[in-house]
């Protein structure tokens, strides 16, 4: 588990940003969520989550707030800036581009 | 305002920071309790959700680490929490800072303080506009720099490649400004001497070149402002003041500019007069003799555009001329342009040469000091070798482990810089108030300033790299899982690590230091013992100069004898003679000579080049030299008899070929006139005590008046009771006579003190390389023996003899110190022979100097070494082994 998040930065900043953009979360939730719409298929050790999380804020694409979860405890919650809503866009594009070019080479080989 | 704003934003980052570590904790908390929850709606009971949440999450304190390394604190903020760490860290081990910082303060502060004289003396330009185009003028290949008043002149009219050149002379007046007369040093200089350099009056004006206009005929003088301060109190009033300058009356200008001391970096005379007064000033007129050189020196700004070469062509051309028409007083004449301020090569050139030497010892210290931290930085890592592999097990990477490292090693120099540079500030201070040899006004000026700030944080930081990159293999070799399970990092006891060589180095270091130390102190001692052709013991002098209170021409001899007269009577006292000049005093008039059968008598015939002396009767009698053929002079010897002398051995040699021929033998003087050689005295040092034997001549003060008078008298028991009778015979003779009393021992002082000052400073750095090394070998051996407890505790346990404990123990440290020892040795005698230029008779292959270098060696590693022998043999197997 550490392995992975230190291998794949890129790919959990964009999931995150894809979690948080169905709407805010904190913390744990952004956790649940990611685990939600991979399927579960990816794991990520829940510490790895925060420095993460820490970066994107610094990179100005989430903003943070104080408030009251579900549960009723006080979490500080993550949501999407404007500039985090057009990086979402911008890689979302180029991972669908690099996963169609990769597809592609490994569907003409697989024949 | 802005230092205000940035305490302000430092204390918001603060308080921020806090608040921001606050939150996280916060945050991570509510994460886990979240999870928790979930958990415990899953079935489990709460303390158990809460504890595995808790494994979940992770390292707690490893993701903190790094949200707070992702949010992004300033590069300030992690380098002030590695600071207070590093802080922390040497506040636990405080003999180990202590240590440390001491060695680089005294490492540090030595360069300091050599550099400061250096900057003070060599680098640091006169305080003149424009000083980088100053030059002044060397003649010869001797590169002597004084000249004559008519080569001067002709230098001055006929060259094209300076703006003006000036010249100036040192001399001691008497002054008598209405009370309280006293002597002074001044300086004779030419009438355009501050137009040429660009000075500007601070009060009342200058004399210009307009104003000579013949001997005798500009009796006006120029303050320093020292001076002004000291002697006349600021008074403003002193302007057009008439002063009595060796009881000629003279006027009062105006005053120099503070920062203007004269064109001698080390010589701070009183005020300036003219040159063409010299009659007046020093009871003499030599100024239209071209072959006296008297200290004339000559100087001034090159034209914009000439260069160097250029102007020395042109100066040659100027000497060839010179040569031709003036072939006997004029011998060769090149020139060649040097840096003014230290009198060229007669104190430049050892001076810069001195200096270098002591900068690269002292830079060899600070090298010996970071050898010495870099082995105890080592040791210190190797020691917390644990700790840093927890670090590293936990995820810090290893380049902040060095970092941390590296700030402690900054830390520390930066403290013993500060600390180092303090002293060596103290120590300056003192240099430049310091007045080395009372009857001469020769200071040295090394007020620091920002240079020597700028190299003290240099040297810091330089060291700290050095010391500090020791360790940083080490750390990055470190195996965490290793170091935990064995308890430290295993090395390989035969291998030769970076720490062997360090000490090696150090020691080898120590040696040249303790080397040079030791054949300096050897020179000196027979520099005291060598043969000086007088007897300082027993004598007192009395050193006066009769131009100060008037007297010239023929009531010279006529007041001399008087002098004589009266102390010969005093009780206790068994002779006296008088000289013009003391040998060993600031060098020795020289004149050449010729055989009497030399028809051609310009100085490249002449049969050698002699020191000339003036003296009464007795003098030699006085001076304990010992005749050696012939007779002495006597008083029939007057200015109407035969033109004869006295001569030394050498003299005789040169002049005549052998001793025997010389009694009543005739030689002849620049002038044509023939004087008769009616004795021989034996040869003994003139100019300096580092010379080798050279011909003197002594004339008597009838045939050959002058107006220096130094009466030697020969006491039968202790000089100093003598000392108040002679003082109020003189006053009785004349009381507007100055004059100063004391012993020829206290007088060779200064002929000493080149020497003295030399070895001083070579011993002191010498006695800091010793305690740099024992520090040094006392660190390693008693790490060694701390590491190795358990086996020698085995080994005492299987019944070895102390001999063997200590061999195992100490031997690595022992066989270090040999083979240092020996390098050191072998690199100090090649080094002393820079030395010996320096220090009189520095022979560094002495015998006696290389027993006492292994001596000294040797006691320093059985000093160093007792104490952890002491601990290797006292350690118990039985508790020991219990122990671990």
């Amino acid at each position: 588990m550490t392995d992975q998040a230190q291998l794949l930065p890129g790919t959990l900043d964009l999931l995150i940003l894809r979690a948080v953009s169905l709407g805010p979360l904190h913390g744990y939730g952004v956790l649940l969520r990611i685990g939600q719409i991979s399927g579960n298929a990816l794991l990520i050790e829940q510490g790895a989550l925060y420095p993460g999380l820490f970066r994107l804020v610094r990179q100005g694409l989430l903003k943070t707030s104080w408030g009251t979860s579900e549960n009723n405890r006080r979490a500080k919650f993550y949501e999407l800036t404007i500039a985090g809503r057009r990086r979402l866009r911008q890689e979302t594009a180029n991972w669908n581009r690099l996963v169609s070019a990769i597809g592609a080479a490994l569907g003409a080989q697989s024949l | 305002m802005k230092l205000l704003e940035s305490l302000r934003s430092r204390i918001a980052t603060l308080s921020q920071r806090s608040r921001m570590n606050a939150e996280l904790e916060e945050e991570l908390r509510s994460h886990i309790q979240h999870r928790a929850d979930d958990l415990e709606r899953s079935g489990l009971a709460r303390p158990e959700a809460e504890r595995r949440a808790r494994i979940e999450f992770g390292g707690q304190v490893r993701y903190k680490e790094e949200c707070r390394e992702a949010a992004g604190g300033t590069l300030i903020e992690s380098l002030w929490m590695d600071l207070r760490f590093a802080a922390r860290m040497l506040r636990k081990s405080p003999g180990f800072t202590a240590v440390a910082v001491v060695t680089l303060a005294v490492a540090i502060g030595a360069n300091a303080v050599v550099f400061g004289v250096l900057d003070g003396l060599v680098l640091r330009p006169l305080h003149v506009p424009h000083a980088q185009s100053l030059y002044g003028i060397e003649r010869g290949n001797d590169k002597a720099v004084n000249h004559s008043y008519p080569d001067y002149l002709d230098l001055r009219d006929r060259n094209r490649s300076f703006e003006d050149l000036a010249a100036y002379n040192v001399a001691s007046v008497g002054l008598d400004t209405g009370h309280n007369p006293s002597g002074a040093w001044v300086f004779e200089v030419t009438g355009n001497y501050f137009d040429a350099l660009g000075v500007q009056p601070y009060l009342g004006r200058f004399f210009h070149g307009a104003d000579e206009r013949g001997p005798n005929s500009a009796p006006y003088i120029v303050l320093t402002y020292a001076f002004w301060h000291t002697r006349f109190q600021d008074d403003r009033g002193v302007v057009g003041r008439i002063v009595q300058v060796n009881k000629h009356p003279f006027t009062i200008l105006g005053v120099a500019p503070p920062e203007f001391r004269g064109t001698l970096a080390f010589v701070f005379p009183e005020f300036w007069v003219p040159l063409v007064n010299q009659e007046q000033v020093e009871g003499l007129n030599v100024l239209n003799q071209r072959g006296n050189r008297g200290l004339l020196m000559v100087m001034g700004h090159l034209k914009p555009g000439v260069t160097n070469s250029q102007a020395v062509a042109d100066l040659n051309s100027i000497g060839s001329f010179l040569e031709k028409a003036y072939p006997k007083d004029d011998g060769q004449m090149s020139f060649s342009l040097m840096r003014p301020g230290l009198a060229g090569d007669w104190l430049g050139a050892p001076l810069r040469a001195f200096l270098s030497g002591l900068m690269l010892l002292a830079g060899l210290i600070l090298l010996a000091a970071c050898a010495n931290l870099g082995s105890l930085f080592a040791a210190r890592a190797a020691d917390r070798s644990r700790e840093i592999a927890v670090r590293l097990a936990v995820g810090s990477g290893p380049m902040r482990i060095l970092r941390q490292l590296f700030t402690e090693a900054v830390l520390i120099s930066l403290i013993g810089g500060a600390v180092g540079l303090w002293g060596s500030m103290v120590l300056l201070h003192g240099l430049s108030i310091w007045e080395p040899l009372p009857t001469a006004p020769i200071h040295i000026p090394v007020n620091p300033d920002a240079n020597i700030y700028g190299v003290a944080l240099l040297l810091s930081l330089a060291s700290a790299f050095l010391f500090g990159a020791v360790p940083v293999r080490q750390v990055l070799r470190t195996d965490p899982y290793q170091v935990i399970k064995s308890g430290s990092t295993a090395t390989a006891p035969r291998r030769i690590t970076v720490r062997d060589l360090l000490l090696v180095m150090q020691i080898a270091i120590c040696a040249v230091l303790v080397t040079s130390s030791l054949v300096a102190v050897r020179g000196l001692l027979r520099s005291l013992h060598s043969n000086f052709g007088f007897e300082p013991g027993k004598a007192m002098l009395v050193e006066t100069a009769l131009s100060m209170a008037g007297y010239s021409g023929e009531a010279l001899p006529v007041m001399q004898k008087r002098m004589i007269d009266a102390l010969e009577t005093l009780p206790g006292v068994k002779s006296v003679g008088l000289v013009d000049r003391l040998p060993l005093f600031y060098g020795a008039n020289g004149t050449h000579v010729f055989t009497d059968k030399t028809t051609d008598l310009r100085p490249a015939n002449a049969a050698a080049e002699t020191v000339v002396y003036n003296i009464s009767p007795e003098y030699f009698d006085a001076a304990g030299t010992t005749l050696l053929a012939g007779r002495t002079l006597s008083w029939h010897d007057d200015k109407d008899a035969p033109r004869v002398a006295v001569v030394n051995r050498e003299f005789a040699g040169k002049v005549f070929g052998s001793a025997t021929n010389a009694t009543g033998g005739y030689y002849k003087r620049p002038d044509g006139s023939r004087i008769q050689v009616v004795g021989i005295v034996e040869d003994g040092k003139y100019g300096s005590l580092a010379e080798d034997p050279q011909p003197a001549m002594f004339l008597s003060i009838l045939q050959s008046p002058s107006s220096q008078a130094c009466l030697v008298v020969r006491s039968s028991g202790d000089p100093q009771q003598l000392a108040a009778a002679i003082k109020t015979t003189v006053q009785d003779l004349d009381a507007g006579l100055p004059f100063t009393v004391r012993t020829w021992n206290q007088e060779l002082e200064s002929a000493l003190f080149p020497s003295r000052m030399a070895t001083l400073t070579l011993g002191v750095l010498g006695a800091f390389g010793a305690l740099l090394s024992i520090t040094g070998i006392f660190g390693m051996a008693a790490y060694s023996v701390s590491k190795r407890k358990k086996e020698l505790g085995i080994r005492m346990a299987l019944g070895a003899q102390s001999r063997e404990v200590l061999q195992a123990a100490l031997g690595r440290a022992l066989k270090l110190l040999a083979i240092g020892s020996a390098a050191g040795l072998l690199l100090g005698i090649l080094a002393s022979r820079v030395l010996a230029s320096i220090v009189y008779q520095a022979t560094p292959r002495d015998p006696l100097v290389l027993t006492g270098v292994v001596l000294a060696m040797m006691l320093l590693g059985l000093l160093a070494t007792w104490i952890p022998a002491q601990r290797a043999l006292s350690v118990d197997p039985t508790i020991l082994l219990r122990e671990e």
